[in-house]
């Protein structure tokens, strides 16, 4: 069983905290991390090759030094890494990505792919079904639990609003999962050195046998135009005095508003 | 939109480096330069001390592939589960209908699955016409079947602007929709409005985290694909007298790789309360112990609202995590929000500020909560709600 785990490499959102008077985000050394849902996925993708045998493979597409991410995921217990680094790919949004890591694993080969449910810095969550369409591939979005897997099929519960669906794939598939499917394990010191040692494999644009028309900027259909701060409110009244004149402000507005 | 660094002013010095959340600035022969990975963040606009570094507009995408003319109409793809469906599909109508407007042209719906008493509520929430596919395949959600018969929908009728809930159907399915047809697709859009001078669907989402809000164009390909999550749209008119065409449409061919075997409802009770509920009174991390939460339902109880709270109470474990309101919890729009001890980061704020009504009650004069309450009481919770509390008591003579 060839198991391919997408994993993102990502600024820590949240100790990133934003300049309200310039509109910027302010730094400040956040660090960066694997994207945490990515964390499940590999922890999904050891658990399926621990019941189904075969190689766990973490793949990432980004600069240079994501390369940190996929020792990280080495270190966890991932068979081997592949960084997918081009400035070809500059400036994709998700079509581009997915059309970029979909032609990756193509040439890598694969049964079973995993994604996390979205990446923190985007939150858009379209990488993973967008890679299984391009690869032509069933997938199961927000993948909670796996209820029975074996080579040629897998049963998992999706997570909706209102509960869950059980649903039955065939393999090959590509799954998106979610924080209650599992608990990432710590990378083990074995791990570490083995991380340490190993080589990152890099694969570029003419590796993968992808169309340049269809990658980065140029490939990209949808474009930011800009940028802004969320408003504030404008009609905003401050209740002020001891907490009982505060209160009893409070109770007069609600009753002129007709709320009570 | 790029940010590009200009290499006259730069000096090579070093100090946007850092700045960079993505590492996408490093140096090419001693000056600055932004590789592929900048994610237009703008974190390193302002600490240029040479103000090198610039933001310019791109009109370079993808080329116009598509014949952009010949595609007309605002259509929005009607989720239903168990044969109901969603609301979210209405608040969506209400929407459509006005980029319809705008475009003139006209505002469909498109539903698989459900009966056709079903479609015609769509109709009378203001669609003007119904492609509606009752076939077996449909009668639970797989990607499959979906995928195939709304991308033959599109290429057959070619709408200009395509709109469904960003739950999680519509959230797994329009991706590979998009993918299929070879458009953009923007996800939880908070605003959708038309640029008059081009014609162009401008979306709003929030990104990074939520920290800021970026507005996204698909301005060469055709459909405009968005998601938009419940409630944050307002529905339209209901008009019972409404009229419009349905379009029986057939499936018999399609068939699916992923089955549903069964359906499972897992609903507590205050998870329905809480995007229904008219009033909500939420905690934050400020009640500082579980018992808080408790002076919470009390309050919530004389207003016949739900509880709601941040991502800081729910990990504290004082209160469940169907309870959380924010990017990662649940999106309300109440009638009134009543936030206590809430500090207002912006995950969580994307979660609750159409609110109508905003109370906030914080310590902190600068709690970044005000800026989106209508009234703002600065003080202790343990001060002022029991205050609240008692004098509504008076006011309902309990
Ligand atoms: C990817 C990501 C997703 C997230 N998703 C969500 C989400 O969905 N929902 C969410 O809520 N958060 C979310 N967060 C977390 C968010 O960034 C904040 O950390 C969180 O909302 C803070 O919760 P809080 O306001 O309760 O706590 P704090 O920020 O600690 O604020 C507590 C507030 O209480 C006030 N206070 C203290 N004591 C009192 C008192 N006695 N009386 C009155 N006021 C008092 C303080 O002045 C302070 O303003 C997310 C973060 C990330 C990175
Ligand atoms: N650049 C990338 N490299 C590797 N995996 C990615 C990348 N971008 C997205 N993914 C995968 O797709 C998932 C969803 O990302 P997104 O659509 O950006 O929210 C992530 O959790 C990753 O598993």
């Amino acid at each position: 069983m060839k198991i391919i785990v997408c994993i993102k490499q990502v600024p820590d959102t949240a100790e990133v905290r934003i300049n309200p008077e310039t509109n910027t985000l302010i730094r400040d050394g956040v660090p960066s991390i694997i994207n945490p849902f990515d964390l499940h996925a590999i922890e999904a993708g050891l658990h399926l090759k621990s019941e189904l045998g075969g190689t766990v493979t973490v793949l990432t597409m980004g600069p240079p030094q994501a390369e940190d991410a996929l020792r990280e995921a080495i270190s966890m217990g991932a068979d081997e890494a592949v960084l997918l680094t081009d400035r070809a790919f500059a400036g994709s949004d998700t079509l581009a990505t997915a059309y970029t890591m979909s032609s990756a694993v193509r040439t890598i080969g694969f049964d079973i792919i995993l994604c996390g449910k979205q990446a923190i810095d985007g939150d858009t969550a379209q990488v993973g079904p967008e890679m299984a369409e391009f690869l032509n591939i069933p997938h199961v979005a927000y993948v909670g639990k796996f209820e029975e897997i074996n080579a040629g099929m897998l049963r998992v519960q999706r997570l909706m609003d209102e509960g869950y669906d059980v649903v039955e794939t065939s393999v090959p598939v590509l799954l998106t999962v979610v924080k209650e499917l599992n608990q990432p394990r710590l990378p083990s010191l074995k791990g570490k050195m083995k991380a340490k040692k190993s080589v990152i494999k890099k694969l570029t644009h003419p590796d993968i046998g992808t169309e340049e028309k269809n990658l980065g900027l140029a490939g990209s259909p949808t474009q930011v135009k800009n940028i802004f701060a969320p408003e504030a409110k404008k009609d905003r009244k401050v209740l002020t005095g001891t907490p009982g004149e505060q209160a009893a402000q409070l109770i007069e507005e609600l009753k002129s508003l007709k709320c009570i | 939109m790029r940010i590009v660094v200009d290499n006259k002013l730069c000096t090579g010095c070093e100090t946007c480096l850092s700045s960079c959340p993505y590492d996408a600035i490093v140096l090419k022969d001693d000056k600055a330069f932004i590789n592929e990975y900048c994610q237009l963040c703008r974190a390193c606009l302002e600490v240029c001390p040479e103000g090198a570094i610039k933001e310019i507009e791109t009109g370079v995408g993808v080329e116009d592939t598509t014949d952009r003319d010949s595609f007309r109409g605002v259509w929005v793809f009607a989720e239903q589960r168990d044969g109901r469906i969603a609301d979210v599909s209405f608040e969506l109508l209400g929407a459509g209908r006005r980029l319809a407007d705008a475009r003139e042209a006209g505002l469909s719906a498109v539903l698989f699955g459900a009966d056709n008493s079903e479609a015609e509520r769509l109709i009378h929430w203001g669609a003007d016409r119904v492609y509606h596919s009752e076939a077996p395949v449909f009668e639970h959600f797989n990607d499959e079947p979906y995928v195939e018969l709304l991308s033959r929908l599109i290429s057959e009728h070619r709408p200009e602007i395509l709109l469904t809930g960003a739950t999680p159907t519509g959230r797994s399915f329009f991706p590979r929709v998009a993918a299929r047809v070879g458009t953009g697709l923007t996800a939880d859009c908070t605003s959708l409005e038309i640029d008059s001078e081009t014609g162009n669907l401008l979306q709003v989402r929030p990104a990074f985290g939520g920290n800021i809000m970026a507005t996204i164009l698909c301005p060469y390909r055709r459909p405009q694909m968005a998601t938009v999550r419940p409630r944050v749209m307002k529905k339209g008119q209901y008009d019972k007298t409404g009229t419009g065409e349905i379009l029986k449409i057939k499936a018999d061919d399609i068939q699916s790789k992923t089955r549903v075997t069964e359906t499972i409802k897992e609903v507590s009770e205050t998870m329905v309360n809480l995007q229904e509920a008219d009033v909500i009174v939420a905690g934050g991390r400020g009640l500082g112990k579980i018992e808080g939460f408790q002076m919470l339902q009390e309050l919530a109880g004389l207003l016949g609202g739900a509880i709601g709270a941040s991502r800081a109470a729910v990990d504290e474990e004082w209160i469940p995590y169907s309870h959380q309101v924010g990017q990662t919890g649940k999106t309300v729009c109440p009638k009134i929000y009543i936030a206590c001890g809430i500090s207002g980061a912006v995950q969580h704020l994307v979660g609750m500020q159409s609110s109508d009504i905003i109370i906030a009650i914080n310590k902190n004069p600068d709690a970044p909560i005000f800026n989106v309450a209508n009234y703002a009481i600065v003080g202790d919770v343990y001060e002022v709600l029991p205050v609240i509390i008692q004098k509504l008591k008076e006011v309902k003579g309990i």
